[in-house]
């Protein structure tokens, strides 16, 4: 089937099995291997993407459920020579070793920051209206979606709170 | 000229730490960092080439027996089942290709065939659809369910053990089990294969090239020179990869028949069934003491299991025969020959099991003896290595206790059961960290451009434990370079065969290689300057001899070229070799749930020479959160009737996510190890593992006075204990 995702500010027409999943398509069919397969069933993250903003495992989103959404993966966040400040951070704090997990890790981060920002609670949260601390109680219950075999955990919740503090620094400032 | 160097004597010149550009140890961001958290850094399945096909495994659904018909797929290009496909993986460092032959089945789940279509989706569903007829064969695949073999080569005794055990003031004798344990790297096993001619270069997700391709050249019936293997990126290891397995194999022989390149990765629930699983195991563990707490028996009884003619078994009392002074000793190790799936080496096999299930015997004994757990460890360290009288390379043990203990806080811990925090019981545990230690032959060769730049390169590979910075980092010591002036290429069988990643040997085995490469370069260097190599400094580009400076772009023309060889030698018996370190756990235990939180994690590790501070607290971080699974939450079951393994995806298996991880701590001790080479550094990926759920365990008995022994500690078997209590 005929399709049109806008990936990373990008139109792209595609013309695609039915069955494929927005993972198989970005790895498979437009060569964005940075969003990772680690189990296709929504059990590690290593796929997560921002549609509209807001984090999904590619894995369970079918390609054509995804057409008119914006879509961003790891490759839209920055480069390597022009990191976002959360990429900066997980560098700085060794928050990965094998890298695989990674781009899930820092796209689930991204979008779990800007859910902290419009007051979203979780099961770690003081009460429901917030404000929300970044504790590590706090970002790692909203993380857990996220699995590192690795286990960078400590300096993932690390770089994800230098970073959220340095952002609301800049809100602050701005 | 190549530097070659076998370890046959101690070395103590600590040259390293005379060196002046001050790189190595530093805690310096990975060198292939910004590729990592950019997702620019292509792992095994992540080469496009055109025309690429998908190949998709088909699995077995009997225990054992003969594939009669495999049926054919409409839609697909090929159903492949050549008898040059593998069974099971190879074991690591094993120089020849694993058991062959895909139509004689040994486990359920063995990959049987492969399916391969244009596209993914129509591989998988032809794959799904195959109707496949077996002969089916009766098979034992339960452990108790046969009479195990006794390896006589495995079996040790020293004095009378049972006459210890009679007579002790105080003993302890249970029976623990561990269940199977899965690998779980992030990254599912792919391949992709690409001949050109009789030439073909498989991309893979592996983790010892150079031993990996005589197993793939025996496995496809080819010459090695006609074999590349390419892992630039490994999405993580922890011996899953150690050995070539049925997708690389299969991806091979379908790209020769389609005359087109192909890939295939396994599903996770693949990758549970045909990596290799750590063994489950039963054992018994034996301690007699006198009243003071000193051991006079030590007994350690294993059950482990793995596919019949299968030469691995879990090494489960690898550190069992050093860790403690005792006269009366005895090791028993039996393998169930049944049909799981094939077991090897999952990170730190037998201390990872061995030594936790020995850590918490440890502490039921200091309670038997009302003797501080940590003291009771101090009392029994030995002098040289118990029954052979070989002196240690290095033993830190002692300080790794004492310094934990101040660190963590120990002489707050309570008496069992005594401290609570509302609904929650809080307690303390520790246990002793041990691992072996070793090193591997590996080469490498580093060029010096005259631009005053190095390349180094060694087909070692970076599964995510820092091999490209500490390379980096090492040549840029030895060189006097900046580690941007280094670029550090790995995972290439073009370049020199190193050890490869595993056993915790591959940074000091590498290392060494590249540091005898380095010499070769400085003594270059040194002649051209008119000086000895010792007297030679480099520093930023610069050479100094006295008092003559000049740059590298004056005394390069061209350019250097070093190479390095290490061999282990006569100090892999002279001396016992180990790494060790100290655990620490503080956990609450929910008296009406069972939950077990972890609230704090210490652990404290002597690995002789740290090579970046930074990289090295990242490997001890993840072998304590490995330990939070072992005591916690992972298991494979096992189906009774078949042998399947159950628990086959991250649903099911549960390695510990963030949640279940709270900040952990991580000190190095001060160690130069003077019998592992010039580096005088030794492994690390697998201390930190190796005891870490013991101090989990043994803090959930201090919190509510339960034993568990039947790991993992879930929640069920927390409120069985507290009930039968009540």
């Amino acid at each position: 089937m005929k399709i049109t995702l806008n990936l990373n500010g990008t139109s792209h027409h595609l013309d695609v099995d039915p069955r494929t999943t927005l993972l198989d398509v970005l790895r498979h069919h437009l060569g964005l291997t940075g969003t990772k397969k680690g189990c296709d069933h929504g059990q590690c993250g290593a796929c997560t993407v921002l549609m509209d903003g807001r984090r999904v495992n590619s894995c369970l989103t079918l390609a054509c459920m995804a057409e008119d959404a914006d879509i961003t993966t790891i490759e839209g966040i920055g480069t390597p020579g022009n990191l976002s400040p959360l990429q900066q951070q997980f560098l700085d704090h060794d928050g990965f070793q094998c890298g695989y997990c990674t781009p899930g890790q820092i796209c689930s981060a991204t979008a779990m920051l800007e859910e902290i920002a419009a007051g979203w609670p979780s099961h770690a949260s003081d009460s429901l209206d917030g404000p929300f601390d970044l504790t590590h109680a706090e970002i790692a219950e909203r993380m857990s979606g996220n699995l590192c075999r690795c286990a960078a955990y400590p300096n993932i919740v690390a770089a994800i709170r230098q970073a959220g503090r340095d952002g609301s620094r800049q809100e602050d400032a701005a | 000229m190549t530097r070659h160097l076998r370890v046959d004597g101690p070395n103590h010149d600590d040259r390293l730490d005379h060196m002046a550009q001050g790189v190595l140890g530093q805690p310096l961001n990975r060198l292939e960092g910004p590729l990592k958290v950019s997702g620019r850094a292509a792992y095994a399945a992540e080469a496009r080439p055109a025309n690429l096909a998908y190949g998709v495994l088909v699995q077995a659904s009997v225990p054992a027996g003969k594939v009669l018909d495999i049926g054919d797929a409409p839609g697909a290009l090929a159903v492949i089942q050549d008898k040059r496909m593998v069974r099971y993986a190879a074991q690591g460092q094993a120089q020849k290709a694993p058991k062959s032959g895909p139509d004689q089945v040994e486990y359920m789940g063995q990959a049987i065939a492969l399916v391969v279509a244009d596209t993914f989706e129509a591989a998988t569903h032809a794959a799904q659809n195959l109707m496949v007829r077996y002969a089916a064969e009766d098979v034992p695949v339960n452990p108790d369910a046969v009479t195990p073999e006794l390896p006589p080569q495995k079996q040790a005794s020293a004095g009378d053990l049972d006459r210890a055990m009679a007579t002790a003031a105080v003993s302890v004798d249970a029976v623990w089990h561990t269940p199977s344990h899965g690998a779980a790297a992030m990254e599912p096993h792919a391949a992709i294969a690409q001949w050109d001619g009789d030439r073909v270069t498989i991309r893979a997700g592996l983790q010892m090239l150079s031993s990996n391709r005589a197993q793939m050249a025996d496995a496809l019936g080819i010459r090695a020179s006609k074999l590349r293997l390419l892992a630039p990126y490994v999405g993580g290891g922890f011996g899953s990869k150690l050995g070539i397995n049925a997708e690389a194999v299969a991806a091979a022989i379908a790209a020769k028949e389609l005359n087109r390149p192909v890939q295939v990765s396994m599903t996770r629930q693949q990758v549970f069934d045909l990596a290799h699983r750590r063994s489950e195991t039963r054992q018994r563990v034996r301690l007699a003491c006198d009243p003071d707490g000193r051991l006079t028996g030590i007994g350690h009884d294993v059950l482990v299991s793995n596919l019949p003619g299968s030469e691995f078994s879990e090494p489960v009392t690898q550190a069992t025969p050093f860790t403690y002074e005792a006269a009366h000793r005895q090791i028993v190790h039996a393998v169930a020959r049944i049909h799981r799936g094939c077991a090897g080496s999952v990170r730190a096999p037998g201390e990872a099991v061995g030594v936790t299930v020995f850590e918490c015997a440890m502490d039921e004994l200091a309670e038997a003896a009302d003797i501080d757990p940590v003291e009771l460890r101090l009392r029994n360290i030995p002098e040289d290595e118990p029954v052979t009288g070989r002196p240690f390379s290095s033993h830190k043990l002692a300080e790794a206790l004492r310094d934990g203990a101040q660190r963590f806080g120990w002489s707050d811990r309570r008496p069992n059961g005594q401290r609570a925090e509302g609904e929650w019981l809080i307690g303390m545990g520790m246990a002793t960290a041990v691992r072996v230690n070793m090193l591997v032959e590996s080469r490498a060769k580093v060029t010096l451009l005259q631009n005053g730049q190095a390349i180094v390169e060694t087909d070692m590979t970076d599964i995510g434990t820092g091999t490209y910075t500490i390379l980096g980092q090492l040549a840029g010591e030895m060189l006097g370079l900046p580690v941007d002036r280094v670029e550090v290429k790995l995972g290439d069988t073009d370049f020199p065969p190193s050890s490869g990643s595993g056993g915790s040997f591959g940074a000091a085995s590498s290392g060494n290689s590249v540091y005898l490469a380095c010499e070769d370069i400085r003594r270059q260097i040194a002649k051209a300057m008119g000086c000895d190599e010792p007297d030679l400094t480099l520093q930023n580009g610069m050479a100094r001899a006295g008092n003559i400076a000049r740059s590298l772009s004056e005394l390069i023309d061209g350019s250097l070229t070093g190479e390095g060889h290490l061999e282990p030698g006569k100090t892999e018996k002279s001396v016992r070799q180990a790494t060790w370190g100290s655990h620490w756990a503080e956990v609450a235990v929910n008296r009406w749930t069972g939950e077990v939180r972890v609230r704090r994690m210490m652990g404290v590790f002597a690995c002789g020479r740290v090579l970046n501070e930074k990289t090295a607290r990242s490997q001890c971080l993840g072998g304590m959160t490995f330990g939070i699974g072992i005591a916690l939450t992972e298991a494979m079951e096992h189906d009774s009737r078949d042998g399947h393994a159950v628990s086959r995806d991250l649903a099911e298996y549960h390695i510990p996510c963030h949640a279940d991880v709270p900040g952990l701590e991580v000190h190095f001790l001060s160690e130069r190890d003077a019998y592992v080479g010039p580096l005088q550094a030794k492994g690390l990926g697998e201390l930190g593992i190796c005891g870490a759920g013991a101090a989990v365990l043994n803090a959930i008995h201090n919190a509510c006075g339960i034993r568990v022994r039947d790991l993992p500690a879930t929640p069920d078997k927390i409120i069985a204990g507290l009930e039968a209590r009540a």
